[in-house]
């Protein structure tokens, strides 16, 4: 009898501390829940802010490494055109403008060849080709640089020498005031190899970015141009070309951006000499190739401190390039979003 | 129709657009082009170079015959490794972080810029740095800072695809995860990015083929080693930096070791790009 009640006065009780003690386990799972949140949260967060560190830290990094050069050269250090370790006098021109000028013919020869790819593949590819030529396009890519500067020193340079630059002497080099940028042995390699081997690495990244912002282009306002009549050539160019401006300088200017800091392709083909010369077919250097030829066996703080220098001036250039080339293709994206 | 094509303005038009589009393919075909010469010539130069002594030797020194490669291959395969284990859990998390979290937040928008960007920083002044704040202080190359370069390398390619891939996600499945009570943790890691594997693992795949042959920043951290040796804290050998040193040497067995070295790397990293294409597609299809 007592146990019976004593049972069932325990059934009529049970529900209600079940569901105090579901209550009181629910809420602790809550705030263990929200704690493990609350450190997911964070830590994701610091992981983010890693990325952010980083950038300062090279930054820094460099600025700390570059001051001693610019504290005994100044500004100057960025137009004077004697490196001498020797002498341990250093100066930054050389190196800038060789690095501007393989990439300025970097681009005079990858931009047309880029978009006439971009091109190919979005109005002009059946569409049972454009996966493996989009796929080789982009191992175009993906093979490594220094192959391409192994490629280019042992193949491609003899057959510039043998067979390019001989007709370019014989047509360019003829005319008079740039004549002279094509004059001088033909060495094979120099200053016009390593800019056009450059376009070569930098072709395929423009071409995916300009196919990507062709294909943002309203298929309605295609076809309306084509209903008017138009060619394909005439919807590119009045069509899609001017809708995509933005997006399309933003590629150049991103594919820009990979040229100006690429340095295993460019140490091999472009002569290492510091020097300045009229001449493309002469030898020069970059900032990324001397950073590639001196810094292991740089042995003066100075000349390491210089080396420094270099490589900031290269990080700080390639940085404006690249955030204008994001800045451009975002604006294209919030197109896209728009449409 | 007769008129239309004896009509000057009509053939003007059509005769651009015939130059126009012969332009276009010339430029395509300009690409192919050089690819295929690019791969004919390490196949026909590297395929020579490749012997069973190639994976069994060390590389030779100088002036001595023989020799392989077998010290830069583990070099390599080391150094990526550990750069991938580094790089992979550092960007999974960041990438979630701006998938989940940061969404068009000032913090996130920033974090996305800069990873962009540092994508296309030049690699030689990853090297730099890496140099300036551990090289230069515990006074050698090592095995170790080749890792940590190439990793800082990694990092921004698994961020901006795990990133990418997460917003994939339709918002639905979050939102019947959460309406059965799951935390947000757990949506994010069991639930999203479960969803989307195939694709993080592409964007890993992605970043140790863009490491693997990368030489610039390796040339003063990781430096070389003519002999065997698994130690991360003396210099190591590495294949991108052996080929270099050894294509620029007068031996004729040094670089026609860099030519075989070279044929190994850029099948390597062509083998992952493919990879992860198909392994991408396999997820599109699904």
């Amino acid at each position: 009898m007592n146990a019976s009640s004593s049972s069932l006065q325990e059934a009529a009780l049970t529900p209600a501390l079940d569901s105090d003690a579901a209550d009181r386990a629910l809420a602790s799972t809550m705030r263990r829940q929200r704690f493990q949140d609350f450190i997911f949260h964070k830590v994701t967060l610091g992981f983010a802010l890693l990325v952010l560190l980083m950038l300062a830290g090279i930054i820094g990094s460099l600025i700390i490494g570059a001051m001693p050069a610019f504290r005994e050269f100044g500004a100057s250090f960025l137009t004077t055109v004697e490196w001498d370790p020797v002498n341990d006098r250093y100066g930054a021109l050389i190196a800038i403008a060789g690095t501007l000028i393989t990439s300025f013919i970097a681009l005079l020869v990858a931009f047309p060849v880029s978009f006439g790819i971009a091109l190919f593949l979005t109005e002009i590819c059946p569409t049972w080709l454009k996966r493996p030529l989009g796929t080789a396009v982009e191992l175009l890519a993906g093979v490594p640089s220094i192959i391409y500067g192994m490629w280019g020193l042992f193949v491609f340079a003899p057959f510039f020498a043998d067979h390019v630059q001989p007709a370019l002497k014989g047509t360019l080099g003829q005319v008079p005031v740039i004549g002279q940028l094509f004059s001088g042995p033909a060495m094979g390699i120099g200053m016009l190899t390593a800019g056009f081997i450059l376009a070569i690495m930098i072709i395929p990244f423009i071409a995916s970015v300009m196919r990507d912002v062709f294909d943002v282009v309203p298929a309605v306002l295609k076809e309306s141009a084509y209903a008017l009549g138009c060619t394909r050539w005439e919807v590119v160019r009045k069509v899609v070309l001017p809708y995509t401006r933005i997006g399309v300088v933003g590629g150049v200017m991103l594919g820009l951006g990979r040229a100006l800091g690429e340095t295993m392709a460019i140490t091999f083909v472009i002569g290492n000499a510091h020097k300045l010369s009229w001449s493309l077919f002469s030898a020069g250097n970059s900032i990324a190739s001397t950073l590639a030829n001196e810094f292991a066996e740089a042995d003066t703080p100075l000349h390491v401190s210089s080396l420094f220098a270099l490589g900031l001036i290269l990080f700080v250039i390639t940085f404006i390039v690249l955030a204008a080339a994001k800045l451009m293709l975002l604006r294209m994206q919030k197109k896209e979003g728009s449409k | 129709m007769m008129d239309g094509q004896k009509n000057p303005v009509y053939r003007r038009r059509l005769l651009a657009h015939r130059i126009g589009i012969t332009l276009s393919v010339l430029a395509m075909a300009f690409g192919i082009f050089f690819l295929l010469w690019i791969l004919a010539t390490l196949i026909i130069k590297g395929f020579g170079a490749i012997s069973p002594a190639m994976f069994m030797e060390s590389t030779p020194a100088p002036g001595s015959d023989g020799g392989g490669l077998i010290n830069a291959i583990v070099g390599s395969l080391l150094m990526v490794g550990i750069a991938t284990g580094v790089s992979t859990p550092i960007g999974i998390l960041a990438g979630i972080y701006l998938a989940e979290y940061g969404e068009e937040s000032r913090i996130a928008q920033l974090t996305r810029f800069v990873t962009d960007i540092m994508l296309s920083a030049p690699s030689i002044v990853i090297g730099l740095f890496i140099y300036s704040i551990y090289v230069a202080h515990i006074k050698h190359f090592s095995g170790w800072a080749g890792s940590f370069a190439i990793a800082l390398i990694a990092i921004p390619v698994v961020v901006r695809t795990t990133d990418n891939m997460l917003n994939l996600v339709p918002g639905s499945l979050r939102e019947a995860a959460f309406a059965l009570g799951a935390p947000r943790w757990k949506v994010a890691t069991m639930i999203r990015l479960r969803a989307v594997k195939a694709g993080v693992v592409t964007g890993v795949l992605l970043a140790v083929a863009r490491i693997a042959g990368e030489t610039a920043p390796l040339l003063f951290t990781a430096l070389n080693n003519q002999f065997f040796s698994t130690n991360m804290n003396a210099p190591m050998a590495n294949l991108p930096v052996v080929i270099y040193q050894f294509a620029m040497s007068p031996y004729d067995n040094w670089r026609s070791l860099a030519w075989g070295g070279a044929l190994l790397i850029t099948f390597s990293v062509l083998g992952l790009n493919i990879l992860s294409r198909i392994l991408s597609r396999q997820k599109t299809q699904s």
